[in-house]
């Protein structure tokens, strides 16, 4: 492994300063991402700075309205545990469990997890094949290569990634906000503005600066939080990234959609949300099988396939509908 | 960067990844040394100056932890390596131990190299066999995706630990009385994973094969379905999975 220097911090604004001031100094929380891309020379980073002992960042806290405020450092498992977010959110345990493994869960922390970076071969390819995302202006090598895992929407010439968080998929699906803490202050990111379509610049996943660190993920209380899945598609039953996953919540009136939220993964460089089929499924009747399905239809009209995943186009519209009947059989 | 740095370069990662192996080569100090890729230049130099320039210095410094002279003489130190070192303390299998270690070594390698416990077992170093699955203060992990050094002072368990009084684990006796393994390798990983997954039940926590995760569970709930997909970061090459779940079944049973 390359080597680094490694220090632990005690205290958040310490940790903050320390990053702002130094480019290649990475934080480091769970570490399963960052020490494969360490292992794979997909990161080298001079310094690593341990935040697991920061105060107060690993907490899970209902809040007033049915919302829950997750800490950075929380453990994947602890969160897809805990008893509110499993009651309020039932969509955000299951994208934890159906992510990684039950070891993996007990060490990657949720700041982590939403920093993750792309599964694209390529992209962590231990022979540096051409990436602008690991070395940008070398090219795209998924772009006419082997693509079948790759994004149908949203992507660039400069890259065609798909982001590998299954969480962050319901995160988005819940217009949950991401609280990042700099020496200037706090500030809270709209979930499905963190991450970032590839444009010219691939090597940035979001809208961090250096000097940020994220605290905390907070999910507003929704009615729709109560009724609602993730679903994952994947080639391997268990322990695999998504070719397709679906993150769905719904409220109704009636049989009727009074409002319905959904986002996908394994389709985009980040969480996709289906605004223009939440729109068209308003009013229609879970029961209406041919109505929700072509009121989902109504958000794939800009799909863009590549050679290799065609297939996904259609996959991820039937499984954006099961993932809808599944929460809507929760009321 | 150019081709042929970049070939020295990995020829020079694989060196780095067997460092378990170079306090036993006798040509190892007679070798070129190794240049780091980034910078070009022999490692010992660009890892003194690592440790003393950059932007942050002052905020750097003021990080790092004081460690007691005394305990720094006395901490043995891993045979193979070859930058600077931080102490850790670890407690494995009930007893304290000092070690030495570089900042990018494993707990895995630490465990391994530093300290003889072999039980651990390394196979693909990247988080996707289970192979190396210890606790951590009661939680399974594993152990190649974590530093050494970030687990300074934590309670840890290896396959070695986890018997009492001379007698098995009941998930070892399991695995014995169900043919829970061929080769054995991927074998202390996944009792290590067992014993967890039967702790994590009678906690109550969901998996991916709960049907209502807005249920609460209990020990009761771990049927098979649940315990192939509770065990699924542990990969048997040798495919003994019904017999695995079976033996993990079992001494669920038995509490």
């Amino acid at each position: 492994m390359h080597p680094f220097a490694l220090s632990r911090a005690v205290e958040t604004a310490t940790a903050i300063a320390a990053h702002a001031a130094d480019p290649n100094l990475a934080f480091i929380a769970g570490g399963t991402d960052l020490l494969g891309l360490i292992k794979d020379r997909a990161a080298l980073p001079e310094r690593l700075l341990d935040i697991n002992g920061l105060p107060g960042m690993a907490r899970i806290v209902p809040l007033p309205g049915g919302g829950v405020r997750i800490g950075a450092l929380a453990r994947m498992s602890d969160v897809a545990a805990d008893a509110e977010v499993r009651q309020r959110f039932p969509v955000i345990a299951e994208g934890l469990l159906f992510a990684a493994s039950g070891q993996l869960r007990n060490m990657a922390s949720i700041g982590g997890n939403i920093m993750q970076r792309t599964r694209c071969p390529y992209f962590r390819d231990a022979d540096d094949l051409p990436c602008n995302k690991r070395r940008p202006g070398t090219g795209c090598s998924a772009l006419r290569g082997l693509n079948r895992t790759h994004a149908i929407f949203g992507w660039s010439d400069a890259c065609v990634a798909t982001h590998a968080s299954d969480v962050a998929v319901a995160f988005a699906a819940m217009d949950a906000n991401v609280i990042v803490r700099a020496r200037s202050g706090e500030r809270s990111i709209p979930f499905t503005q963190f991450h970032r379509l590839p444009g010219n610049t691939p090597e940035r996943d979001n809208v961090l600066d250096r000097g940020e660190l994220i605290v905390a993920i907070e999910v507003p209380g929704r009615i729709e939080g109560r009724a609602s899945h993730y679903l994952k598609i994947r080639d391997r039953q268990s322990y695999e990234f998504a070719l397709v996953s679906a993150a769905a919540a719904v409220a109704t009136s009636g049989r009727r959609i009074a409002s319905a939220r959904l986002a996908m993964g394994g389709v985009a460089h980040k969480p996709w949300r289906l605004t223009a089929a939440e729109t068209a499924l308003r009013g229609v009747s879970l029961d209406n099988i041919d109505a929700l399905r072509s009121a989902i239809a109504a958000s794939f009209a800009d799909a863009r396939p590549l050679a290799n995943n065609a297939f996904k186009v259609e996959l991820a519209q039937r499984v954006a509908l099961r993932a809808l009947q599944t929460a809507g059989a929760r009321i | 960067m150019g081709d042929g740095r970049e070939r020295y370069s990995r020829t020079d990662e694989k060196e780095q990844t067997s460092d378990t192996f170079t306090a036993t080569s006798p040509d190892r100090e007679s070798a070129a040394p190794p240049v780091d890729v980034a910078t070009g230049m022999p490692r010992r130099e660009f890892l003194k100056r690592t440790t003393i320039v950059g932007g942050g210095l002052a905020v750097w410094q003021g990080l790092l932890r004081e460690e007691p002279a005394a305990a720094v003489e006395q901490s043995p130190t891993v045979p193979g390596i070859v930058g600077p070192t931080v102490a850790v303390r670890l407690r494995v299998n009930g007893s304290d131990h000092q070690l030495r270690v570089e900042p990018r070594m494993t707990l895995l390698d630490a465990l391994r190299d530093g300290l003889g416990l072999t039980g651990t077992k390394k196979t693909c170093d990247r988080g996707e066999c289970g192979a190396c699955t210890v606790h951590v203060e009661g939680r399974r992990i594993l152990s190649c995706m974590t530093l050494a050094a970030m687990q300074d002072g934590k309670r840890i368990t290896t396959i070695e630990g986890l018997g009492r009084n001379g007698h098995l684990h009941p998930v070892q006796a399991a695995f014995i009385e169900h043919d829970g393994f061929q080769c054995g390798f991927c074998t202390s990983g996944q009792i290590m994973s067992g014993v967890a997954v039967i702790e994590e039940a009678k906690k109550g926590w969901p998996s991916a094969a709960t049907t209502d995760v807005r249920r609460k569970l209990t020990l009761a709930d771990l049927s098979d379905v649940e315990i192939r997909e509770r065990m699924s970061g542990n990969l048997c090459r040798c495919a003994c999975y019904p017999n695995i779940v079976a033996a993990i079944a079992q001494a669920a049973r038995r509490g």
